[in-house]
């Protein structure tokens, strides 16, 4: 088998299918299953390429594994909802979603940066310490958005103040066992923002203590204009959802966006600069520091983008982020990390093929009788995931390095 | 490296800090106009009076993971019961203390403070659990440990468990009802069942299936969706090649898919005119999570809708809101949980003593109480005679009520429309008849 | 493989006075084990918090597998996200086995109960070798140790190593998670095989019995894990696990070839963390494809990372530690403990990216020299303070980041 066929290996299934359907093209249910097929594959891989594009540049350029790249998406959504909230009654209302796509790519990468500042930049070159850190983040967002109020932010704000004021002062006199008195101090701190809060808690009552959002799930309406689908003429009763058509077209702006910011501009130069040879960048004269604050920004604010996107299709809750996280690491690494085309190639295959698997898989004759044969019911929703997933790390075996590898000798992160 | 070593510093101080002690600050922030509901139970036991004062009742639900987005509102309004009864002096003279404890979405672990709840704090009862996963776990420790589970929310039956209270609906007070009126309403329609994959939605098809066989209508597909996924497109496609001109789709998904469910069915040209969705698992709250604009003109079927009018839910939705904000709604599981805390109060009330479990139980049996769905009596099958509903999303988010039963349905635990069960019926007045008995 | 077995016994090659060591950890071990059984136990149930004897158990449990990843991560240098996997296969194999337990006084097998909600009537296939003991037990070890030999085989012959491993381990959890969660019919889905409700010899399997036997059980088999994982990281072997850590291409330009025992010790890791799985799913009364959760495996990598990766005491320690806040925290502040397990990963990554052993096996043994008042102990005072050589270290460091 040539490598080339090796590498195939995980789209035979959906070409297999598409021949099915071939044969019988008179039909026209078959036709406009078919149209149908398409378009949903295309809009559930763009959906995919959306949410990875972020990662692709964080994982793939920066080798920074990001398990909170799903709440930051998940940060995009909740700035969705508030944009909707803040907009409804005005005139500006129908085009909320161009205010709530700009206000969640601002609010995320400033949350980027911050991530950056603070936690990320201790951890370059240690991918798998960036994964337990980042994970670390995910949870505390997720709960942020569950428990967050006045009186948490006032309480937050108050330590953290106290604290850095307190450690700052500390820091100048020379003192034995400044680590110990620095917890003194976090401890101290913590008490009196605790008495502020509850002290505010008692006096303002519900105003502070109220959850912004809680637990409950939170509702993005898309704009009249987005509402519906395009019926198409020729086939019958399929209709493109507009939704899904605006976040297709979204896809392909961002991903225009991203390569012309990596390939034409300055720091996008800067940045392949670094990511290829950072001490020589330094010796260049690169600031390599800003350059990495400002990768992670801006790959952190493509996933306010895709949240503030897929807020359109599904939920907005504490969970959003977790839905996406497994599957945007899979997009980036079948298509071959740090690559822009292999991440488009393998979310449009991957989306392809669930799509085709999940619809079609229960009706196929031959998958009805393997099943029956082992007594496991390959046809179900669920085993488009477990189809697919299998078929990515079979496909792995072959390609190890994905569907367009990285050249050259440090291929290894 | 010294400098470095600040930062690192002040990454490990600046969240412990921010992740501890303040969180600490909200943990015990007592919220003065309600009370101590929105503190954790424990965090109160500091101030609590001595142990003789109060019973203790534990609250299990989940408040982190998948399951907190519904399981949080049913805590709120445990805990609004519970500040009701003690304004009205408590019970036996003694007030209602609540001890909280995170089932964490996780099976094994509401297991865990199931026990801890029990063995540790020495609780009178417990009020808890949401899925049937969850119920199941927690069930060998109440048996095992002859203790007391009140659970608030509807379920696929097929289980009467001499140490649990079923407040929300059994099948026959809700799905089959509900499939009766729709025959009824969308004579010659068929039927698509959809639901998450797992064991409500499963049983509760079985029995759709059954019922529609038995009275002549057809269920032309099913299919389940993982609970948890986002994606639908792939059910949409099966249900528009299996109903292309229209039918009816009986929606047992729970959670977040129901989201893009709806959403989907939206963008595909599927209207509420066209392709009537009955569902049995969303209510106000999760009306307002999908937005109203994509639920208009769908149906629910539940016991109680935040516009059932009688003085018990004004009464009821007046101090929800009060409480929580203006905001926030009231749902049918709310209102179960909302009955259940105020029955084992007047159970305990009745036998004169709370921590003799068996005297509890006998007094409940029977016992009524004006509910904000109506008057609902405990049967000694342990499961309420409800009142059954049907509800038409309108604008603003409610549900207008499009059906309601004239009396309040008896409970039947065992599904007579399952073959393994048919004919069975539960009793523990009656020692001889018991959980499962063959009723003549 | 030839390497291997030209390794002469570890015994008969070390010194007189690590010999005495190893008589003195051994003994201590036997000493805590039986301190575990005894004393802690009583100690627990005196102070009125004897359902803490029971998170004990379980934790310990938790222990052995996080002795797997200590293995594999802390010696070896493979970071497996998908330890899930193995965990949950060592307890559905024991889970099924009890399903089909009969009835108290019964004989023959019993149906499990949900079967029968499903219209099931005939055993599937998949259920039918756990009608047999015997086969059980030998199968929650070995069907984890030959899947993860399988997956670590391809895996490794590839040479895919670091990240996408882990990316590649998480990816087949996936697989296995939405089968069990998806195959109702099957294996009862979401909502997992209970196993309390049992009778097992007589006895119910959430009984005091039963579960005083499985904790006894559990602390024997830790201490058996623990002296297989010392055993395996101490001599030529262990050598070599580190070896390949620091440096697989030298390994395998030296002659070995680093597959064999990177499967080989991925397989026994898995081995670990299935009958971990088995003794866990016992002592909680229910096995669920929870345990095939992302979040879960990723979690018991944290408990080695507290403790200390590359220390076996750490890895049991981290455990217990993690497992025993966890709990507290979650009932002292129900809503809110999920910040300080989010602080704590934060925490342990930055600050203590030895974890706590190998923060006191560094800076700790310093620090309480300081606190009675010692000076400061250098190896080499002089070259410690000398500019140039904290230059050049600060450059290595760079280098090193540099990835």
């Amino acid at each position: 088998m040539s490598p080339l066929f090796k590498g195939a290996r995980g789209i035979e299934f959906p070409i297999a299918s598409i021949l099915i359907c071939f044969n019988s093209l008179e039909d026209p249910a078959v036709w406009s299953a078919l149209v149908d097929g398409l378009f949903s594959g295309v809009s559930i891989g763009s959906v995919l390429l959306l949410s990875a594009l972020g990662l692709a540049i964080v994982f793939g350029l920066m080798g920074v594994i990001n398990m909170a790249h799903g709440e930051l998406m998940m940060l995009g959504a909740y700035t969705t909802v508030l944009v909707q909230g803040s907009l409804k009654g005005t005139p500006l209302f129908e085009g909320y979603i161009f205010v709530a796509l700009i206000a969640a790519f601002v609010v995320t990468a400033l949350f980027g940066l911050f991530l950056e500042r603070t936690v990320i930049r201790y951890l370059y070159g240690r991918p798998l310490e960036t994964l337990l850190a980042t994970w670390g983040v995910s949870l505390m967002l997720q709960q942020f958005v569950r428990s967050v109020s006045w009186q948490f932010v006032i309480g937050t704000t108050i330590a953290v103040a106290l604290f850095l004021v307190a450690s700052l002062g500390l820091n100048r006199i020379p003192f034995k066992f400044r680590n110990l008195s620095k917890a003194g101090i976090g401890l101290v701190a913590g008490t009196i923002a605790l008495q502020v809060s509850n002290a505010l808690g008692t006096m303002y009552g519900l105003a502070m203590t109220k959850p912004w959002f809680g637990a409950q799930n939170q509702d993005v309406t898309a704009p009249q204009w987005l509402r519906g689908g395009l019926k198409l003429g020729f086939v019958d009763n399929v209709q493109f959802s507009y939704v899904r058509i605006f976040i297709v077209f979204l896809t392909v702006i961002c991903l225009a966006a991203v390569y012309f910011f990596l390939n034409r501009t300055q720091w996008g130069l800067r940045i392949r600069a670094v990511t290829q040879n950072r001490s020589m960048s330094s010796c260049l004269g690169i600031p390599t520091d800003r350059v990495d604050a400002l990768t992670f920004a801006v790959g952190s604010g493509l996933a306010g983008i895709a949240g503030c996107a897929v807020s359109l299709l599904g939920s907005v809750g504490p969970n959003t982020g977790q839905n996406y996280i497994i599957d945007t690491f899979m997009v980036v690494v079948v298509g071959g990390v740090g690559n822009l085309v292999g991440s488009v190639v393998a979310a449009l295959v991957i989306g392809m093929s669930s799509y085709l698997y999940g619809t079609f898989a229960g009706q196929i004759g031959f998958i009805q009788d393997l099943s029956k044969t082992i007594g496991i019911d390959l046809g179900a929703q669920t085993m488009a995931k477990v189809v697919v997933f299998a078929l990515i790390v079979v496909f792995l075996q072959f390609k190890p390095g994905g569907l367009f590898p990285q050249k050259g000798r440090t291929v290894d992160a | 490296m010294n400098n470095k070593f600040g930062r690192r510093e002040f990454l490990l101080f600046g969240s412990t800090m921010a992740g501890s002690l303040l969180l600490k600050s909200c943990a015990t922030a007592p919220t003065p106009t309600t009370g101590a509901s929105t503190a954790p139970g424990s965090s109160s036991t500091a101030s609590a009076p001595a142990a003789g004062d109060v019973i203790k009742v534990g609250i299990l639900h989940s408040l982190t993971g998948t399951m907190a987005i519904s399981e949080k509102s049913v805590v709120d309004a445990e805990n609004l019961a519970i500040d009701e009864i003690n304004a009205a002096g408590g019970v036996l003279g003694k007030k209602i203390q609540a001890i909280t404890e995170d089932g964490q979405s996780d099976w094994p672990t509401f297991a865990e403070k199931a026990k801890k709840l029990i063995d540790q704090d020495k609780v009178a009862t417990v009020f808890g659990c949401w899925t049937s996963a969850s119920r199941k776990a927690v069930l060998p420790v109440f048996e095992s440990k002859k203790h007391l589970l009140w659970y608030p929310v509807q379920y696929e039956g097929q289980e009467c468990s001499n140490n649990v209270f079923y407040t929300g609906a059994a099948p026959n007070q809700q799905i089959e009802p509900s499939v009766d009126w729709l025959m009824e309403k969308y004579k010659d329609k068929e039927f698509f069942l959809v639901g998450s994959d797992y064991v409500f939605p499963r049983t509760a098809n079985l029995i759709i299936k059954a019922q529609l066989a038995a009275k002549g209508g057809k269920s032309v597909g099913e299919d389940y969706i993982p609970l948890g996924v986002n994606e639908v497109k792939p059910v949409i496609a099966k249900i528009k090649a299996a109903l292309p001109n229209g039918g009816v789709i009986y929606n047992t998904l729970n959670g977040d898919t129901n989201v893009a469910f709806f959403k989907e069915m939206q963008a595909s040209g599927m209207g509420a005119d066209k392709y009537p969705v009955m569902s049995v698992s969303i209510a106000e709250e999760e009306v307002q999570a999908i937005g109203v604009e994509y639920l208009k003109g769908h149906f629910a079927a539940w016991n109680y809708f935040q516009t059932v009018e009688n003085p018990a839910s004004k009464k009821f939705v007046a101090a929800f809101k009060a409480k929580y904000g203006e905001k926030r709604v009231v749902n049918d599981p709310m209102e179960a949980a909302y009955i259940m805390v105020h029955m084992w109060a007047n159970a305990v009330k009745k036998a004169g003593k709370a921590d003799d479990l068996d005297a509890v139980k006998k007094a409940a049996y029977g016992a009524t109480f004006d509910a904000p769905e109506g008057p609902v009596t405990m049967n000694a099958n342990h499961h309420l005679s409800k009142y059954v509903r049907i509800g038409e999303v309108v604008e603003g988010g409610l549900f207008k009520v499009v059906y309601e039963t004239k009396e309040a349905v008896k409970p039947l635990p065992w599904n007579q429309f399952v073959a393994e069960t048919k004919g069975f019926a539960c009793d523990y007045s009656d020692p001889a008849k018991g959980g499962k008995f063959k009723a003549a | 493989m030839q390497t291997l077995a030209k390794k002469p016994p570890v015994n008969s090659t070390l010194p007189k006075r690590s010999r005495s060591r190893l008589l003195i950890e051994t003994a201590i071990v036997i000493a805590i084990a039986i301190a575990m059984m005894t004393i802690v136990p009583g100690v627990l149930n005196a102070i009125g918090q004897s359902f803490r004897v029971g998170l004990l158990g379980r934790f310990m449990a938790l222990a052995i597998a996080a002795l797997g990843i200590d293995l594999i991560w802390g010696y070896t240098g493979i970071l497996s996200l998908g330890h899930g996997l193995f965990f949950a296969l060592g307890g559905y194999s024991l889970a099924m086995f009890l399903q089909l337990q009969p009835a108290l006084g019964g004989t023959g097998i019993q149906m499990p109960d949900f079967f029968v909600l499903y219209g099931v009537t005939s055993l599937p296939w998949l259920w039918q070798p756990f009608e047999s003991l015997p086969f059980t037990m030998i199968a929650i070890v070995l069907i984890p140790t030959i899947v993860a030999a399988v997956l670590g085989y391809l895996v490794f012959r590839n040479r895919i190593r670091g990240v996408y491993f882990s990316i590649l381990t998480q990816a087949a959890l996936i697989v296995f998670f939405n089968f069990f969660n998806g195959q109702q019919k099957l294996i009862n889905g979401t909502n997992g095989l209970k196993t309390d409700t049992t009778y097992l010899f007589g006895q119910v399997m959430s009984g005091p019995v039963m579960q005083a036997n499985f904790y006894y059980l559990t602390i024997v088999l830790l201490a058996l894990a623990y002296a297989l994982c010392r055993w395996l990281t101490s001599g030529k072997f262990g050598q070599l696990l580190v070896a390949i850590r620091d440096d697989e291409p030298r390994v395998r330009f030296t002659g070995y070839d680093p597959t064999v025992f990177k499967v080989l010790v991925f397989a026994v890791s898995a081995g670990l963390a299935g009958i971990a799985g088995a003794l866990y799913t016992v002592q909680s009364g229910i096995i669920t494809p929870k345990a095939m959760d992302i979040a879960f495996s990723i979690e018991m990598v944290i408990w080695v990372a507290v403790g200390g990766r590359g220390t076996l005491v750490g890895a049991v320690l981290g455990t217990l530690i993690v497992n025993f806040a966890r709990s507290l925290l979650s009932e002292q502040y129900p809503a809110f403990w999920l910040f300080f397990q989010g602080a704590l990963f934060l925490a342990v990554v930055t600050v203590l990216p030895d974890g706590f052993v190998g923060w006191f096996k560094t800076s700790g043994v310093e620090l309480l020299r300081q606190l009675s008042g010692k000076s400061k102990v250098s190896t080499y005072p002089s070259l410690a303070n000398n500019p140039d050589v904290t230059y050049e270290q600060q450059a290595i460091d760079d280098r090193k980041s540099d990835g």
